[in-house]
């Protein structure tokens, strides 16, 4: 049987009246990659907040990797190794291309109380940076104000954010949001190439790179989970064809 | 050490605020207004205190309207000890120095907890708490402050604060020290955490930061640099009272940071320059002079996005303005 790296068990969530995430269930196995699909305001933001630790869920668990973390800040989530992606990038703006890698790598190094030695020209960080902004793409960029970069450019950085903090999980939300075709297969083919080395959850709205990347694909619908399969027996469903997919 | 810099606008600028501060006491009596060299003394105290302000507020914005209380905690370090006659610096100094500290971790812990406005309305609630403690204590003065008769005592041969010269350059080089840490502080990996948690603090918690411990030490680090502000002004001038503690004066540590380009090495420094040569020629011109400081302040803010050295900056072929 296969290990689950993530188990989500009657999560819920409240804003006032609204049910943003209604006892929810999830199971994500080691070195897949999960879908989650569903209309606007299905929740699948909301989720991703619980999981990574920005939201406090109203009731329900969350096991990662063998442990509970359903109360750890987000801080402490990263480094037992599930780190959150952005649909609305979130970049350090007024750091360079490479220091915002760095300081994902800079955070899995240990404390950061070090007041005297420059960090600029720490050869480790700087290195450790760059290759990942090389696998990402990115690596003639690096000297660029994240701030000056092609809003495609910044969803990338995004990505190798989150990718540079070393994790085992990945929680992507809409990655390729805003990303023109070139880029967006670009992503594409690099999480493909991923699958494997990562268990990723994945929300996304193109349905081409969902149908081609998942292993298993659950839709939400009103913070609740109406169908969970293989991407053929999504399709098959008839239920979501009609509540979600089109009849195309 | 890459001597290039010196020839931008702002390296030129930099250099003349420095040389300014060095030669002052020659160039004062050279133009027949020795007061100038007082002046300059004090300038370099408030920079001090700037220095200090820039450090959480310009690297890691963190806007703290409180931050004169640190100057009025050091000051009154050397006044309470004064008045007890211990003239020790090795008392008075590092008692003023922990106590500012103490009194940064007491207010940081509280007021970190929350940001933005509330961040600035309670850290001006703490410092007027301390304000208003200092001036109901009738034994130190209470509004009246306290006169201090003997500068704090270092026990070195021919070291003596007594001495204007000596006092003038021990202000200097403790100034330029804080301006020297601040540049190491800010590049180390400490420095990053903080600016990038200025940047996107949310960010940093879902990478891995637990930024609060980040922030709460910066906070630390620049009261007690402010207290060391205090510990000189006491000495500088001989006197201390509630009103180095007053809300007016952390204001104008804010505008001083803002108007010599907050989040830069120097900005405060050139900042307290303006700011109190303007406010002193003014003053001997006309009675009436807040009416022109006043506009003055706001066309800064208004136009001067990143004040002076912004400004300069502007100047410059910028490697990261290609993009």
């Amino acid at each position: 049987m296969t290990e689950i790296m993530l188990k989500v068990e009657n999560l819920v969530k409240h804003f006032g009246g609204l049910v943003a995430t209604d006892s929810l269930n999830i199971e994500v196995e080691q070195g897949e990659i999960h879908a989650v699909i569903g209309p606007n305001g299905a929740g699948k933001t909301t989720l991703i907040h619980q999981l990574s630790g920005m939201l406090e869920s109203d009731s329900g668990t969350i096991h990662f990797d063998g442990q509970e973390i359903s109360h750890m800040s987000s801080a402490n989530r990263c480094h037992a190794g599930m780190v959150r992606s952005y649909q609305i990038t979130s970049i350090f703006k007024d750091f360079s291309v490479l220091d915002n890698v760095a300081m994902s790598i800079q955070a899995r190094e240990g404390h950061s109380f070090r007041f005297w030695k420059n960090a600029n020209k720490d050869a480790v960080l700087a290195g450790k940076a760059r290759e990942i902004l090389v696998e990402m793409g990115l690596e003639e960029r690096a000297e660029v104000l994240a701030d000056n970069l092609a809003h495609g450019e910044q969803r990338q950085l995004e990505i190798a954010m989150a990718l540079a903090t070393d994790p085992k999980m990945l929680l992507l939300d809409e990655p390729m949001a805003g990303m023109g075709p070139e880029e967006s297969s670009r992503v594409t083919k690099y999480l493909e190439s991923m699958k494997g080395k990562y268990t990723m959850l994945l929300i996304e709205h193109d349905m081409d790179a969902v149908f081609a990347l998942a292993d298993r694909i659950t839709v939400l619908v009103y913070g609740q989970a109406v169908a969970c399969g293989t991407p053929e027996e999504i399709r098959g469903n008839e239920e979501v064809r009609h509540a979600y997919l089109g009849d195309d | 050490m890459n001597l290039e810099i010196l020839k931008t606008p702002r390296g030129i600028y930099n250099s003349l605020l420095i040389l300014l501060c060095i030669f002052m006491p020659w160039i004062a009596p050279a133009i027949g207004q020795d007061f100038f060299t007082d002046v300059f003394g004090r300038i370099m105290i408030v920079a001090i205190a700037a220095i200090s302000l820039n450090l959480i507020m310009g690297f890691g914005g963190m806007i703290s309207f409180g931050h004169a209380v640190f100057v009025g905690i050091g000051g009154y370090a050397v006044g309470i000890f004064a008045s007890h006659g211990i003239e020790s610096a090795y008392i008075q100094w590092p008692v003023g120095l922990l106590m500012s500290g103490l009194f940064a971790l007491i207010i940081g812990a509280i007021s970190l907890r929350t940001r933005g406005v509330y961040f600035i309305m309670i850290t001006l609630a703490f410092a007027q708490m301390i304000y208003f403690l200092s001036v109901s204590i009738e034994k130190y003065g209470s509004d009246d402050g306290l006169t201090i008769d003997a500068r704090s005592d270092f026990g070195i041969p021919f070291y003596d604060l007594n001495d204007a010269l000596t006092m003038y350059f021990t202000v200097f080089v403790l100034m330029v020290a804080c301006l020297l840490i601040t540049r190491k502080m800010v590049n180390s990996r400490f420095g990053r955490v903080i600016r990038a948690a200025k940047s996107n603090d949310e960010r940093m918690h879902t990478i891995g930061y637990p930024t609060y411990g980040y922030k709460l030490t910066a906070f630390v680090i620049a009261g007690m640099m402010c207290g060391l502000s205090g510990l000189l002004s006491a000495n500088f001038e001989d006197f201390v009272s509630p009103d180095m503690m007053f809300w007016t004066f952390s204001g104008e540590l804010i505008f001083i940071v803002v108007l010599g380009g907050m989040g830069t090495i120097m900005g405060p420094l050139g900042g307290a320059i303006i700011f109190l040569l303007l406010s002193e020629v003014l003053s001997n011109i006309t009675n009436s002079w807040h009416l022109i400081f006043g506009p003055f302040l706001i066309l800064v803010v208004l136009f001067a996005r990143g004040g002076v050295e912004g400004f300069l900056a502007k100047f410059e072929k910028s490697p990261e303005a290609k993009s």
